[in-house]
């Protein structure tokens, strides 16, 4: 039996009649990089919206560590208060696909709002921090600079800092790069790719099939509200003959 | 009656017209958050009244609500005003009067207010708080800290147009019997049978609301540092 670090049980999650996750079964390794791939509408945002609690999971389980952070069927999230949440999020990061920086705040304020509020040093050393990590992203030369001062790939990149500067357990990105010119997309993926490194613990959902296949320890192909194929990437992206895979690829490849 | 004593009584007027103006503003900003608020409630009663009320303060003139006030002590509760005035510890009437008036004042403000504070916040991408959830604030802080300024900026046009019409507005408490700086021009004009004091007033109204111009124009200036994606 492999360690199991994040382990997701039976999750499901409908919005009205609507069943849109009907039953994911997931399972990762610590500093494991995990792509979801899988066309669009079949769950993918709403997977990673319910693991960071932006939405609740109908029933099925998330536990982080052995630590049982969510269960559907036994604790009646209607009574949770929104602190018990916000303690459980503080586990996770989640970049967004439209970035979602704070316009108003410079680029080292956006990086050093949160970890201030959440008196995670004292200002010096949260400033440290945060310098830090824009000079991992490459853009230390634009700490005063205003988000709309950036271009699109850029803004991912602090974004992805932004996330860092919490120090999540684990780091999900949700379509990092599908805001993005072709040309952006690489410097951004760059920077997911040099996070490997650090062994952090990532899920990236990506229409990148090149990125996934080269930097993913694991690849899952996600069709329907259900986990449909879950591999290494040799297995999901050469050796499966599930039929709808290997449609979805070939439709990717011909566009 | 010469030229500086007319000015002088026309500034005591003004200073009243002032201070409608700004406890007005006092009372109905944060009564407009509220309003707001209120007005977003996921309790769908609370919601639904409060749009209600809204809806009634908005669709009605501001005279008829100060005249409707003013009664809701001795029609409602037929209590006499003068022991309205004699409980809350006011010599005169006429402080009773002001009294009523700024109550239908901020009543009324807060409505318009919040209508403009829920356009705002709504008008502020889902994106922004979630991205302050996501970083483990409490909403309080994703209120004040994320979300605040940019339903500032938002609103500062739309907030200075209805200020400077409470500016105007103000001239409505004259029929309540308030001394504000029309009524006092108009005392003037009848017995001095002399138009000017209408004209200074008019004068008055203009200089203070240019200045709110002006001011409402820094600010905007100020806050537009960054820009709206
Ligand atoms: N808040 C919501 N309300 C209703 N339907 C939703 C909501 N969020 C997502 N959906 C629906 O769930 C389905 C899956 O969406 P999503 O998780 O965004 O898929 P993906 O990210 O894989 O494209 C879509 O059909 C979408 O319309
Ligand atoms: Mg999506």
């Amino acid at each position: 039996m492999e360690e199991k670090f994040l382990e997701i049980r039976g999750l499901r999650k409908s919005f009205g009649s609507h069943e849109v996750l009907k039953g994911v079964d997931l399972s990762m390794k610590q500093g494991e990089i995990l792509s979801i791939i899988g066309s669009s509408g079949s769950g993918k945002t709403t997977l990673l919206r319910c693991l960071n609690f932006l939405e609740f999971a109908d029933a099925g389980s998330i536990l982080l560590d052995g630590e049982l952070l969510y269960d559907g069927e036994h604790m009646n999230v209607k009574k949770m208060s929104d602190e018990q949440f916000r303690e459980k999020r503080l586990h996770f990061g989640l970049v967004f696909q439209s970035f979602n920086l704070f316009p108003q705040y410079t680029v080292l304020d956006n990086l050093m709002l949160a970890p201030k509020l959440l008196k995670r040093g004292t200002d010096a050393e949260i400033r440290e921090h945060a310098e830090q990590l824009l000079e991992r992203v490459g853009l230390a030369d634009k700490k005063n600079a205003y988000p709309c001062e950036l271009s699109g790939g850029q803004q991912q990149r602090v974004a992805i800092a932004r996330a860092l500067a919490l120090d999540p357990q684990v780091l999900f990105f949700d379509e990092p790069t599908s805001a993005l010119d072709p040309e952006l997309t690489v410097e951004v993926l760059r920077v997911i790719k040099e996070l490997k490194d650090f062994g952090r613990t990532m899920v990236i959902v990506t229409h990148e099939m090149e990125f996934a296949k080269n930097v993913s320890d694991r690849v899952i192909y996600m069709r329907d509200g259900v986990v449909e194929v879950d591999g290494t990437p040799e297995e999901v992206f050469e050796k499966s003959d599930n039929e709808h895979l290997r449609q979805f690829l070939n439709v990717g490849l011909s566009i | 009656m010469d030229f500086w004593s007319i000015i002088l009584d026309l500034s005591k007027g003004f200073g009243v017209t002032l201070k409608l103006f700004a406890l007005t503003l006092v009372i109905a900003i944060p009564l407009g958050l509220v309003f707001a608020f209120l007005s977003m409630s996921k309790f769908k009663p609370l919601s639904y009244l409060m749009k209600a009320i809204i809806w009634v303060v908005r669709g009605t003139p501001l005279l008829l609500q100060c005249i409707i006030v003013t009664f809701i002590p001795s029609v409602l509760f037929s209590i006499p005003n003068k022991d309205v005035a004699n409980f809350l510890n006011l010599d005169r009437i006429a402080d009773l009067q002001f009294l009523f008036v700024l109550i239908a004042f901020s009543l009324n403000y807060a409505c318009y207010f919040a209508v403009i504070f829920e356009g705002g916040i709504k008008s502020i991408p889902k994106g922004q708080q979630e991205a302050g959830q996501v970083l483990g604030l409490t909403k309080g802080q994703i209120f004040r800290r994320i979300v605040l300024m940019q339903v500032i900026r938002r609103i500062v046009a739309p907030m200075s147009n209805e200020i400077i019409t409470l500016v105007k507005d103000t001239a409505l408490a004259r029929a309540l019997g308030i001394m504000e700086v029309i009524m006092i021009a108009y005392e003037k004009v009848n017995k001095y049978v002399i138009l000017t004091p209408l004209l200074y007033a008019g004068v008055f109204y203009l200089l203070f609301s240019g200045l709110l111009t002006i001011l409402f124009h820094l600010l905007e200036k100020k806050i537009s540092y960054y820009q709206v994606t």
